[in-house]
């Protein structure tokens, strides 16, 4: 299995406050790696400083290149969708707009409207609601709407920011089963940062545990899960 | 019944040119989310550019077009040298910027052409329309021109992937990063497209105000005007404010005596006011809710 | 969030002066003081009038400071006040034979009650908004000065010609020279008062409006009084200074209260440093002598000489004379 993307050393800063110490990790191409810690660990500043969205340093490898001092919107041009917190959604456009703003980067017209009749099949309530205003969707929907977003960009890592957040358990469930179809099915490499710890060991076959900005465990996902000590200490379940 | 029918269309005509006025102002306000209070004397400055352009025997659709794609131009590299340097800095910075591009150029163009009036040429003539005292053909061009214009920025924003990257870029700028759009060109798209709707509001407006450095004065505040009744951050709204201020100041001159053109501008003031406090979002924007 | 609004995280409108910077230290402000009462004994009379100027436009410039760099609310519309508090002076003194000095109060009090009206409006408007309904402001006013109902008092376009005041108690000094200590006693107690107001329980309210509103109401400052009471102090003294500017110019005219002049007084805040008030008259000296120099240059240019002078305020002092006072004293030690 072969390395995608290689983090070594992150040092994260807002303003004069760090949030991470020289953080490392790695994650597999075709894996769905979790990243677990309790609030204000750095969860989201590590997805954030991989798209170079908050002051950094440190090395941060895709496929062998390094993405340190590439902007935003170029880092999204080899191929990584973010999920934002929040989902990011454009509220004021309609759902098949925000679809289409997904794949802005791509040129291929055909494979651009035949991947949007891709998304309606897995998420098929955001096809009765193509022409509705995004704004008006309920949070699952709009969950479902980022996620599908991003995979119009037909990314090769999609970093997903606390996807459960706010949602109704079973539409919960209902997301990261497509979450562990499209890796599956699709080979989309996923990073998933989480609170929901028990949840999100269930789906991922990898996971890192950070806390205070550091990486303070990792291992297989089922391990981490099987381990009471690490459970109670650090994942609060 | 005919004065009425008259002053409408009249108001129509001088609408247009007021909602082009509120169009470029609203596009800067969506991408930088100030106001630029420097776009009257940017459309002014164009108008003059054309007119040196038809000076030196360059037809008037020529200059037209010349005119459109140097203020393009123009306004891009005003926002790349002067404004995207300010753009984190606090809003009176910003609107001392405005000021200070206002000052230089209304000056320059004072320098450069002096202060004295011109008359400006129409392409479409003043004689009455198909004979009808309503309404004459340049105010009737006046209004085809912004027809064939707002047809083709809404043609531009519904359906283009480059409109649709602007309106991301102004909607939600972290997310259109996030798929990839570099917000920071669309913001100077948009200052270009704006300067160059501007400089049509003031090719076409030139012939009845006559050119001169003060000519847009005026006219941009009534831009403001249509702009905050429209909403600022529609530019739909911005359009049909255009209009509807353009009528309004036509009734309210024939029908309210004693209301002379020097009340026009205190009509304009107590009009951004009175939606501002009333409705502060405007006919057709979205309300704003701040927080800490 | 629903699609029918937007949330933002409203950005700064002014950036936060800390208030020990807001003024100059005890023996800066003797030298600046001894400076201001010998230096007219030795100059000509026009020099005498332009610093007489000086005094008055540095007093418009510091009540506008007040209004932005204290309570954080923008102005682009100064020129009105100036203008209400001009008219009201040279209508009392032509049309109703009131003394001089005693219109100066009574422009003072018709202005801080416009100037509260306004801010009532003005209220539910912030940053860009409120620029903009007070440029409005600045671009009406001389219309309405020129209407034909107030023609009987004003004298329409035409304007008005205001009497110089003679010297009191028969002291042996030019009109010009009275008129000069007269708007320095003024000026200096506005200062004074100015800064012992900012020094206040009313000032910390204004900054705590300035640095964050909603933060400020929820610890129980009543926004909405502060706000319009800063608008009309700030228009108050902004009268004043326009009373005085009548009698000092000797005219007052519809087409001397433009846009130009609102725009100029922004200028001078900005230049002499936002929320520094000492910095009101070096901003009020530069409105009063570029433009001497660069028309003396060309017909014109003053414009672009500002715009320029502006943008490099903003790019390489963006705190105005404060930061070069402060290189001049990094420098000294």
């Amino acid at each position: 299995m072969t390395t995608l993307l290689n983090v070594k050393d992150l040092r994260a800063y807002y303003g004069q406050v760090q949030a991470l110490h020289g953080l490392s990790f790695s994650l597999n191409e075709g894996s769905l790696t979790t990243l677990l810690g309790a609030n204000g660990a750095g969860k989201t500043t590590t997805l954030r400083a991989i798209c170079n969205m908050v002051r950094s340093t440190g090395g941060i490898e895709f496929d062998g290149k390094p993405l340190n001092n590439k902007s935003t919107e170029n880092i999204v041009r080899f191929g990584i969708a973010h999920v934002p917190q929040g989902r990011g959604t454009f509220t004021t456009m309609t759902v098949e707009e925000n679809l289409q703003l997904g794949a802005i980067t791509r040129k291929d017209n055909a494979g651009i409207i035949s991947d949007i009749e891709r998304m309606y099949a897995h998420f098929p309530v955001l096809k009765q609601r193509h022409t509705q205003q995004a704004g008006t969707l309920s949070g699952g929907e709009q969950q479902m709407l980022a996620v599908a977003r991003a995979l119009m960009l037909r990314p090769r890592l999609m970093l997903l920011d606390e996807p459960s957040f706010g949602l109704a358990p079973l539409v919960v469930r209902d997301l990261f089963g497509i979450l562990g179809k499209i890796n599956r099915e699709d080979k989309v490499s996923i990073l998933v940062v989480e609170q929901n710890a028990q949840l999100a060991l269930e789906l991922a076959d990898q996971a890192y545990v950070i806390e205070t900005g550091r990486i303070v465990m990792s291992g297989k996902a089922k391990d981490i899960a099987n381990n009471e000590e690490i459970r109670k200490s650090y994942l609060g379940y | 019944m005919e004065l009425f029918t008259n002053q409408v269309l009249a108001g129509i005509a001088t609408g247009a040119i007021y909602a082009c006025m509120a169009l470029a102002v609203v596009m800067i306000y969506q991408a930088i989310d100030h106001l630029n209070f420097a776009q009257g004397e940017m459309a002014m400055f164009a108008t003059f550019i054309s007119w040196q352009l038809m000076q030196w025997g360059v037809p008037y659709w020529g200059a037209f077009v010349i005119t459109l794609a140097l203020s393009f131009v123009g306004g891009i590299a005003i926002e790349r040298i002067l404004f995207k340097p300010l753009a984190k800095a606090p809003v009176l910075t910003n609107v001392a910027g405005f000021i200070a591009l206002f000052a230089i150029i209304n000056s320059s163009a004072g320098l450069i052409w002096d202060f004295t009036i011109k008359q400006y040429p129409t392409p479409f003539g003043s004689a009455p329309l198909l004979g009808s005292q309503l309404i004459s053909t340049h105010q009737a061009g006046m209004i085809g021109v912004t027809v064939l214009l707002l047809l083709g920025l809404y043609f531009f924003f519904q359906y283009t992937r480059i409109g649709l990257a602007m309106r991301a870029a102004a909607s939600v700028p972290e997310s259109a990063r996030l798929v990839g759009i570099n917000t920071s060109w669309m913001v100077a798209l948009g200052w270009g497209m704006a300067t160059a709707i501007g400089s049509i509001a003031g090719m076409l407006v030139a012939p009845v105000v006559f050119l001169e450095p003060n000519m847009m004065g005026g006219v941009l505040i009534y831009g403001f005007a249509a702009a905050v009744l429209g909403g600022l951050s529609s530019p739909l709204g911005a359009v049909t404010g255009g209009f509807l201020v353009g009528i309004f100041e036509n009734l309210v001159g024939t029908y309210i005596p004693g209301v002379g053109n020097e009340l026009k501008l205190p009509i304009a003031l107590a009009l951004i006011i009175s939606v501002l406090v009333v409705k502060p979002a405007g006919l057709f924007g979205r309300p704003i809710v701040k927080r800490v | 969030m629903s699609a029918a609004e937007d949330v933002v995280t409203e950005g700064q409108a002014v950036e936060a002066v800390p208030k020990r910077v807001m003024t100059l230290g005890t023996g800066t402000s003797l030298v600046v003081l001894a400076a201001l009462v010998i230096l007219p004994v030795f100059v000509k009379n026009f020099i005498i009038f332009q610093m007489t100027m000086l005094l008055i436009y540095g007093l418009a410039v510091l009540a506008l400071n007040i209004l932005t760099g204290g309570s954080g609310q923008f102005s682009l519309g100064q020129s009105a006040f100036y203008a209400i508090g001009a008219y009201t002076t040279a209508v009392l003194m032509e049309q109703f034979n009131v003394n001089y000095a005693l219109t100066l109060p009574i422009a003072g009090v018709v202005c801080f009650g416009f100037g509260y009206l306004f801010g009532q409006p003005a209220l539910r408007l912030s940053g860009v908004y409120l620029a903009l309904a007070t440029f409005a402001l600045a671009t009406a006013l001389p219309q309405l000065l020129k209407l034909g109902y107030f023609e009987g008092w004003t004298g329409g376009v035409q304007g008005l010609v205001v009497t110089k005041p003679d010297a009191p108690f028969g002291l042996p000094i030019s009109q010009d020279l009275w008129l000069y200590y007269f708007s320095l006693a003024i000026t200096i107690a506005i200062y004074v008062a100015s800064v012992n107001l900012l020094r206040s329980r009313s000032g910390r309210a204004f900054m705590a409006i300035r640095d964050n509103e909603i933060a400020a109401s929820a610890m129980g400052v009543d926004v909405a009084l502060y706000k319009t009471l800063a608008f009309g102090v700030s228009a108050g003294i902004t009268g004043v200074a326009g009373g005085l500017g009548a009698i000092a110019v000797q005219f007052v005219a519809p087409d001397g209260y433009t846009i130009t002049l609102a725009i100029s007084l922004f200028l001078g805040m900005v230049v002499g440093g936002v929320g520094w008030l000492p910095g009101s008259i070096v901003g009020a000296a530069f409105i009063i002598f570029v433009p001497n120099i660069a028309e003396g240059i060309s017909k014109g240019l003053s414009g672009a000489v500002f715009g320029v002078l502006l943008f490099l305020v903003i790019y390489l002092v963006p705190h105005g004379a404060r930061d070069i006072l402060r290189l001049v004293e990094r420098r000294r030690t």
